[in-house]
């Protein structure tokens, strides 16, 4: 299985373009913590936040092994600049496939031309896993609904325009479209945080927060399958992304073994560092065919294609904790320091491993539906 | 298509995960216990590709899904043909 001559083409484009405005750059937007908007308007004109919009809607109408290679060819510049990408296609998704026609009228251009960001608003203070247990409550107010609660982690929270924000209504999960702005919601950075530093997280507090019930996206008892759905794109755009963090250590790790010389030769002829660029090489091309296999089963509409998007997940931050762990330990002293970047690339595995299903969700997911599976072919 | 035929087809993909429970016309189907509401996407899903009809935003209400009745009475709207 290869890139078709367009998708490989595709993913030319996409390198270049992060090796001339993202990678550069990305060191200076995680020590400031802030994705300069200059930035996010460079990403925009190029169309690719319109990346899971079908042409009709103004997108980019990519197919999913094309979005999978721009999310690993943007992670490996910079993972937060990839979240944004990761939170702004799981609105657009959402109001894709769930939307009425005037939230889709309203929302998938500017989506597309990135004249609105939109963000994800399931995780609170006091729920992450455990997604269900939401704690916002959606209170039926003539013919709209009063949000209270609070939501946290909200990643690009700072700057959307939109959230996906999940509430529960008389103990049924269900979805809204809740803009910026609208009276009772108040938004706050986030700030401190160890990895995608840049990537502007917010908290949200909602009190008495009034909106139509227009702003509902599908009906009530469907709020869990918008979760799903959406948080599935997600876990896809996170797999790839931190398989192209795992090239990025790769890259910088090969770089720097060739140059740096102690013992009278190169670092990259010690055995000991050949191990740890071996294993870096292998993680990198497990995690990266995992994930184009997840996305081309998407594109095939194959229903494998939500568990090997776990697997992919699953496969691709692990192999980024050792990847970047290791990539550190090659530099040496270097790779404490702030002037190289795999310090940045082991605080943003960190985040890897906990963000759209933690490890240990994963594993627990992939264990079950493998002994399901099993099961049913005995 | 009849009425009897949506909801024999209808049936044929909801009782197989019903595991050998006699789901009634009228019973509510989540309430077995054998079902979760991720199960309404997966009738959404088979809604759309058995009777060749997309699902709106505005369809997307659990009680459409509800039972094999709802079921039946659902479809029948989405294909024009008059409810019983």
């Amino acid at each position: 299985m290869e890139l078709g001559p367009a998708q490989a083409a595709a993913r030319a484009e996409f390198a270049a373009w992060v090796d001339a405005h993202v990678a550069p750059h990305a060191g200076a937007w995680d020590r400031a913590a802030r994705t300069p908007p200059e930035a996010i308007a460079r990403l925009a004109a190029t169309g690719w936040l319109g990346a899971v919009i079908p042409r009709e809607h103004g997108g980019a109408g990519m197919d999913w092994v094309s979005f999978g290679v721009l999310n690993e060819e943007l992670g490996r510049g910079c993972s937060s600049l990839r979240s944004l990408l990761t939170v702004h296609s799981m609105a657009a998704h959402a109001v894709l496939r769930f939307g009425s026609r005037a939230q889709k009228e309203r929302w998938l251009g500017p989506f597309a031309r990135g004249e609105a960001i939109g963000a994800f608003a399931l995780s609170e203070p006091e729920v992450g896993s455990d997604a269900s247990a939401v704690q916002t409550t959606a209170t039926t107010d003539g013919d709209g609904y009063v949000l209270d609660g609070r939501k946290k982690w909200t990643t690009y929270g700072q700057i959307a325009d939109v959230f996906l924000l999940f509430a529960k209504a008389q103990g049924k999960p269900v979805a809204f479209l809740v803009e910026r702005g609208t009276s009772g919601l108040e938004v706050a950075p986030l700030g401190g945080i160890t990895g995608t530093r840049a990537s502007l997280l917010a908290e949200l507090r909602l009190d008495g927060c009034r909106v139509p019930k227009e702003a509902r996206v599908a009906g009530p008892g469907f709020g869990l399958a918008v979760a799903v759905a959406t948080l599935e794109v997600g876990r896809y755009s996170v797999a790839c992304g931190t398989a192209g963090l795992i090239r990025a250590c790769l890259d910088a790790s090969l770089d720097y073994a060739a140059r740096r010389v102690q013992y009278g030769s190169a670092i990259g002829e010690h055995q000991l560092v050949q191990r740890m660029l071996a294993e870096m090489a292998a993680g990198w091309r497990a995690a990266h065919w995992l994930c184009m296999r997840a996305g081309w089963l998407r594109d095939a509409g194959d229903p494998a294609a939500a568990h090997e998007t776990f697997v992919a997940k699953y496969a691709a931050s692990t192999a980024a904790t050792r990847a970047a762990l290791d990539a550190v330990q090659i530099h040496g002293a270097n790779g404490c320091s702030e002037d190289y970047p795999v310090e940045r690339y082991l605080r943003d595995s960190r985040v890897m491993e906990i963000i759209e299903g933690s490890t240990q969700i994963q594993q627990v997911a992939i264990a079950r539906a493998e002994l399901e599976a099993r099961a049913a072919h005995l | 298509m009849t009425e009897e035929e949506i909801r024999s087809r209808l049936r044929g993909f909801v009782e197989r995960f019903m595991r050998g429970h006699d789901l009634q016309d009228g019973e509510d189907l989540f309430a077995t216990g054998y079902v979760n509401s991720m199960f309404a996407m997966q009738l959404v899903q088979f809604v759309e590709s058995t009777f060749g009809f997309a699902c709106e935003s505005e369809d997307l209400e659990i009680d459409n899904f509800r039972s094999i009745d709802a079921l039946t009475a659902f479809v029948q709207r989405k294909l024009g043909a008059p409810v019983a």
